[in-house]
């Protein structure tokens, strides 16, 4: 078909569609066996190795079992209270930094982002023993409660904050915009807040989506520092009743691929119209 | 041209604007980015090299490396260490070839929207719930499992190099196969910005020149991606040695650095081990400064084909 329609010598890097065609078929038989798998263990009957039933799942529902599930329900709300601070963290910290850096001292940018990136550096183990201290004296102030883990957990999710934020900044020219705000008379914080931060939203909301997926599949920390969140629970349940532990998993691992499909078709989306437009 | 006459004139500006008397005040708003990432990052990382330098009344001390020198902690170093180059040189591989295949898609086709997606997914999501879909497909009675013995008689346990230490799965060989699997997302995340940065000007020049696409990748694509390529096969190596989650979910037992390090802080109570995650924390900081020191020098090369 693209031999007589299009060029009739393929140039450049760009792979014949059949060649790559078989490589992308056979990537995602292999990616989605797996899941295959962990879907088809999740609804098998107890000590079979085939067959369906929905059991696992009424077992969520009775109030016999309801002790063995407790502690995965407390882990999951944790879990989202956590990804809600953190997200917090990030626009409270993160983000007034950044847009100071770029408006005002824009050599500050290159410490910010060695800064962020330098969580990919430091393995999460390594800042887990250290958390452990600190938050013996974190826990003397609040209590042992699980949503302080947002401010460990920010830091690992620092890289993948940053770079949406900052792809989106460098495509804005905001030395322009906030020159334009205040000669019509706006003042910092109207510049900041009405035309700055509109324009940022894209990469706000990639970098608040990105940080909460990385909350909920968060397990180091929440280990280290023996606290219940999603990801320990799931671990503590795989041992009592590994069919639910997957059934969740499953669950958890197709949520978060939707969101981020239906994110990434919208930005395509807005992509394509930018270019016909 | 006016676009860049206008933003050099307000930057101008914007440096007239800001007089001496007002510097400060704006600089007070990286005060609190400042104080997280210091009480936050800084302050647990050199906790966690201190405990490693001290004795249990504070001193300074070298001895507490003498922990290197037992044969579990060496063990696990050698296995983390293999597991990680192995994972980074076999991910990196394949999924450069995904990603070259991927070229066929259309940027902005849905088929890139859902590998992009299923990628992020994998390699920054995964953890704890990858390691029960490997426990489902090659574990004891994983589905492969199940099938090899039932097809072949194969049983693929009898690959595990310790037949002692129970299923393939729960060694540091088997969880090649987990690690692989966000490893190559990682990959494509990582490397696809390069691939895409291929020139299509640069496939056409080799064609009048008479090339073919064998000498096209072999003059063109391959010395133009190859810092790319081992940047990203660092990453993952990186990512791979640092890895705890999907370890920690498969077994309990100290075959893996960040497991063993997890294990002698649960026994703290022990004042002769509990210098032992420090020491641990140190070596991995070694390893991971080397590591990453390379990896700037391939990104200043990378960054000359991606202007």
């Amino acid at each position: 078909m693209s031999g007589r329609m299009s060029r009739p010598v393929r140039v450049g890097a760009t792979p014949g569609k059949a060649a790559s065609g078989v490589i992308l078929v056979i990537a995602g038989i292999a990616f989605l066996y797996p899941l295959y798998a962990l879907a088809a263990f999740a609804f098998q009957p107890v000590g079979q190795h085939s067959g369906f039933t929905l059991d696992h799942l009424k077992a969520l529902t009775d109030p016999v079992r309801a002790f063995q599930y407790q502690q995965l329900w407390e882990g999951i709300q944790n879990s989202l209270v956590i990804a809600v601070i953190t997200v917090v963290l990030m626009l409270v910290f993160l983000l007034p930094a950044m847009i100071l850096a770029e408006l005002r001292f824009r050599s500050v940018r290159r410490v910010i982002e060695f800064v962020c990136l330098l969580p990919i550096s430091i393995p999460t183990v390594v800042l887990a023993v250290g958390f452990v201290p600190v938050y013996q004296q974190v826990w003397h102030l609040t209590g042992a409660v699980a949503w302080v883990l947002a401010f460990a957990i920010g830091i690992i999710t620092l890289p993948y904050a940053f770079r949406p934020i900052q792809a989106n900044l460098s495509g804005v020219d905001v030395i322009t915009l906030n020159e334009a705000a205040r000669s019509l008379g706006a003042g910092w914080f109207q510049t900041v807040w009405h035309v700055i931060v509109p324009n940022l939203r894209r990469g706000m909301l990639s970098a608040g989506l990105l940080t909460v997926s990385v909350v909920l599949g968060e397990f180091t920390i929440a280990s280290f520092l023996q606290q219940n969140t999603f990801q320990t629970g799931l671990a503590l349940l795989e041992q009592a009743d590994p069919y639910v532990a997957s059934t969740f998993a499953l669950a958890a691992l197709l949520l978060v691929f939707l969101i981020l499909v239906v994110f990434g078709a919208f930005g395509a989306g807005r992509r394509r119209s930018r270019k016909a437009a | 041209m006016t676009a860049i006459t206008t933003a050099a004139a307000g930057r101008a500006a914007g440096a007239g604007a800001s007089t001496p008397r007002r510097r400060p005040v704006a600089w007070l708003g990286f005060v609190p980015f400042a104080a997280y990432t210091l009480v936050f990052m800084a302050v647990p990382t050199v906790l966690a090299v201190w405990s490693g330098l001290t004795t249990q009344s504070g001193a300074f001390t070298l001895a507490n490396f003498a922990a290197f020198a037992q044969p579990g902690i060496q063990k696990a170093f050698v296995n983390s260490l293999l597991l990680s180059l192995a994972v980074a040189v076999a991910s990196s591989v394949l999924g450069a070839i995904l990603c070259v295949a991927l070229l066929a898609a259309r940027p902005d086709g849905f088929l890139r929207v859902v590998v992009d997606a299923a990628s992020s997914v994998l390699a920054q999501f995964g953890g704890v719930m990858l390691a029960f879909a490997f426990i489902a497909t090659i574990g004891s009675t994983g589905m492969f499992t199940l099938w090899a013995q039932h097809a072949f008689g194969f049983d693929i346990n009898s690959l595990a190099p310790d037949k002692t230490a129970g299923p393939l799965l729960y060694q540091a060989t088997g969880m090649f196969f987990p690690y692989l699997y966000f490893s190559i997302p990682l990959m494509v995340i990582v490397f696809m910005p390069a691939v895409e940065g291929l020139r299509p000007q640069w496939g056409e020049a080799v064609a009048t020149l008479g090339g073919n696409r064998l000498q096209y990748w072999w003059h063109v694509g391959a010395p133009v991606l190859a810092p790319s390529f081992f940047g990203a096969l660092i990453l993952i190596f990186a990512s791979a040695f640092s890895s705890f989650a999907t370890a920690a979910a498969l077994t309990n037992s100290g075959i893996l650095i960040p497991v063993v390090m997890q294990q002698y802080l649960g026994s703290e109570t022990d004042a002769a081990v509990a210098h032992i995650p420090g020491v641990l924390a140190i070596g991995m900081l070694v390893i991971m400064g080397v590591v990453m020191g390379l990896y700037a020098l391939l990104q200043r090369r990378a960054a000359r084909w991606q202007r």
